[in-house]
């Protein structure tokens, strides 16, 4: 049997599917914005080893790592509606999100930092150099090498889970693509450009961060 | 003058400097030789107050380095250090490695650093090498970058932590050969050291260390040719 | 009120268990297979040359710069289209071990990099042949040394595979779901789920960090 594609609807409603595509980035972006912020302050809890903190980091990170993301998706959509918070699919599908990159991206940076060797401190130290001095001039920097190709990953797998999206009626590009192709039930020519359109949105993004990568890190490792 | 009297330092049980003393006047250059664990990288470690000590004093230029109202960060830019491992900051050029500390804790200018850190990497022959990153040098340059760094703080005492045990034997030479002409050039330094050759030829006096005491110290041709205590002699037997 | 909802009851418990069934069979094949294709496809990329590396690497790449839904959904769209209908678990089990499949390759493919020019020489001089060296060399060492990154992989595959629920697969996640919209009981029925994905998947994640350590030392 002959399967006739229909592109012309498909172009029609591109405007749609490109808003739908901005929001997936949207939400990606402050995805990863919020992960990384509440990553630090987990990885700082956990190695600091003060009690409290570093048992909720713990616990954190565990589940984070350990369970799938449509599951924390469902538990902030319907999950969290037993205690009467009732999220909508954008602000469900972000903080899943945000609780898992922060979950992984904790682990990054733990391995990141302890990935520095002690005697770069005390070099440093031997130079005059304060903590402060210590931590901005060469650990960082040297830190955000290690952990900036791990980070970038982490960010890729937030746009393609974000089309998880899809399952809560979220309008991102893949809950877009489906609203779209139940009006005209043109699913696969839909569903092939909902691909493509991920497919550039995720090579722009790596192509991106290594011209960055190149910019920020002129040197070796 | 650094001045170092009776200090003791342990380690959790572990006592490893009982009661050390020693005067290195400006200008002497000061070898400390001895078996590994005798404690004489932890001596280097206390006079930098990157290790705290239990009990004695150590003063550099008569400032009492431990002391609460010492600031370590300023004390520090007297006491050059340059470690066994190379420490070069991998993520920055070998002309930035040696500007750093000159411009961030010296306040100066880019300038200004850069013209110190130039002079002082092609003092000690990495002229050629400014935009290098360490990484790509071998360990006797990286090791040599390390001493113009140090260098590069216009330092009153060098600090030597055996600087060549991690080289290859082939570029052992190249270093000891820049120590040497900083001893020719007057600079205060102590060694941890186990170039016997070295510290016969290049130091005024050598220290031998043993379980946590100078067991011998002296003038350096004497000490190593012509050792007075049993100790020494067994050392310096079984080293060479 | 005689509501249309009915609270959970262990009626229910048959009709989980067959989510957490179906969530483990699907699994297994996924990661059976795509370990199978990914350890063949991935020692091809090691041997081959540039141009059939790129052409490889390329649709490798589709696989992996796609959502697994979205794949999903195309590849069940595109077999009914055609005429030729798969059930769920069919067009699921394809997908998801060609998914599997693409991040395996990689995983192996560094694994049989790995291995040392100079130690395949080394064999090579003893007298074995090619294939000789592959087997008793480059396999055991290649393999031993992916295996924390294999550990990797399997789990995502197991927590992944929640997402073939939405071509209608009756696996553990999409069982809950049905359940919670009979129930109206979201939070007890999805906390059990989650205990359920933990129990599987922390072990066996940490004994994957317990090897990474062993092997790093």
């Amino acid at each position: 049997m002959e399967y006739e594609f229909h592109w012309n609807i498909v172009l029609q409603k591109m405007p749609e599917l490109l808003n739908g595509a901005f929001v997936t980035l949207h939400v990606s972006v402050l995805a990863m914005l919020l992960g990384v912020v509440i990553a630090v302050l987990l990885a700082i809890a956990k190695m600091n080893n003060s009690k409290p903190f570093c048992y909720v980091a713990t616990v954190w990170v565990e589940i984070a790592r350990n369970t799938p993301a449509l599951f924390q998706i469902y538990m902030a959509y319907f999950g969290l509606g037993a205690f009467g918070i009732h999220l909508s699919p954008y602000v469900a599908v972000l903080s899943a999100l945000v609780f898992i990159n922060a979950g992984y991206l904790t682990e990054t940076f733990r391995g990141g930092f302890q990935s520095i060797p002690s005697t770069q401190y005390s070099a440093s130290k031997s130079l005059g150099m304060t903590s402060i001095q210590t931590y901005r001039y060469v650990i960082l920097p040297q830190m955000l090498r290690r952990i900036y190709h791990p980070m970038t990953n982490q960010f890729v797998w937030s746009i393609l889970m974000s089309s998880l999206g899809i399952l809560v009626g979220m309008s991102e590009l893949s809950g877009t693509t489906q609203r779209l192709q139940s009006l005209s039930f043109r699913t696969l020519e839909f569903f092939i450009v909902a691909a493509v359109m991920y497919f550039i949105i995720t090579k722009l993004v790596l192509f991106g961060a290594s011209l960055l990568s190149r910019r920020l890190f002129k040197g070796e490792i | 003058m650094i001045s170092v009297q009776n200090v003791h330092k342990s380690f959790g049980d572990l006592e490893v400097l009982k009661g050390v003393s020693l005067d290195v006047p400006n200008g002497e250059v000061v070898s400390v030789i001895g078996g590994s664990g005798s404690g004489k990288s932890t001596l280097l470690y206390c006079i930098n107050a990157i290790e705290t000590i239990n009990s004695g004093k150590i003063l550099v230029n008569d400032i009492d380095v431990h002391s609460k109202d010492t600031n370590k960060d300023k004390l520090r830019q007297k006491l050059g250090m340059v470690f066994q491992q190379f420490n070069a900051f991998p993520h920055m050029t070998v002309l930035e490695n040696a500007a750093l500390a000159p411009r961030i804790v010296k306040k100066m200018s880019k300038d200004e650093a850069m013209e110190i850190a130039k002079k002082e990497l092609k003092h000690v022959g990495l002229g050629d090498k400014f935009d290098v990153y360490p990484t790509r040098m071998s360990g006797g340059q990286q090791q040599r970058l390390a001493i113009a760094r140090a260098l590069a703080m216009k330092p009153d005492f060098m600090l030597l932590d055996e600087v060549t045990s991690a080289l290859d034997p082939e570029l052992v030479g190249e270093v000891l050969e820049t120590l040497r002409l900083l001893a020719e050039e007057g600079m205060t330094m102590i060694c941890v050291t186990h170039e016997m050759g070295f510290a016969r030829d290049v130091s005024d006096r050598v220290a031998y260390f043993h379980q946590g005491v100078i067991a011998e110290i002296g003038e350096a041709k004497q000490v190593i040719n012509d050792p007075q205590n049993e100790l020494t002699q067994k050392f310096l037997s079984k080293v060479r | 009120m005689n509501s249309l909802f009915t609270p959970l009851s262990w009626d229910d418990t048959g009709y989980i268990l067959t989510g957490v069934w179906n969530t483990i069979t699907i699994s297994v094949v996924a990661i059976v297979v795509g370990t199978l294709l990914g350890m063949i496809v991935g020692f091809a990329r090691a041997e081959s040359n540039k141009a059939v590396n790129v052409l490889f690497g390329s649709v490798l790449d589709i696989l992996r710069s796609v959502p697994l839904i979205i794949q999903l959904i195309l590849f069940s769209t595109f077999v009914g289209a055609i005429g030729h209908p798969m059930n769920p678990f069919l067009a699921g089990s394809i997908v998801l071990s060609l998914y599997t499949m693409a991040f395996m390759s990689e995983v192996f493919r560094g694994g049989f990099e790995s291995v040392s020019k100079s130690m395949q020489t080394a064999a090579r001089s003893l007298g074995m042949t090619y294939w000789q060296t592959v087997y008793h060399i480059r396999f055991p060492i290649g393999l031993r040394a992916v295996l924390p990154s294999w550990m990797g992989v399997a789990l995502s595959v197991i927590k992944d595979s929640a997402l073939v629920s939405v071509i209608g697969y009756m696996e553990l996640l999409r069982t809950s779901e049905q359940l919670i919209s009979r129930t109206q009981q979201p939070l007890e029925i999805l906390i059990g789920v989650g205990i359920f994905y933990f129990i599987i998947s922390y072990p066996l994640s940490h004994y994957g960090r317990y090897l990474e350590r062993k092997m790093a030392i």
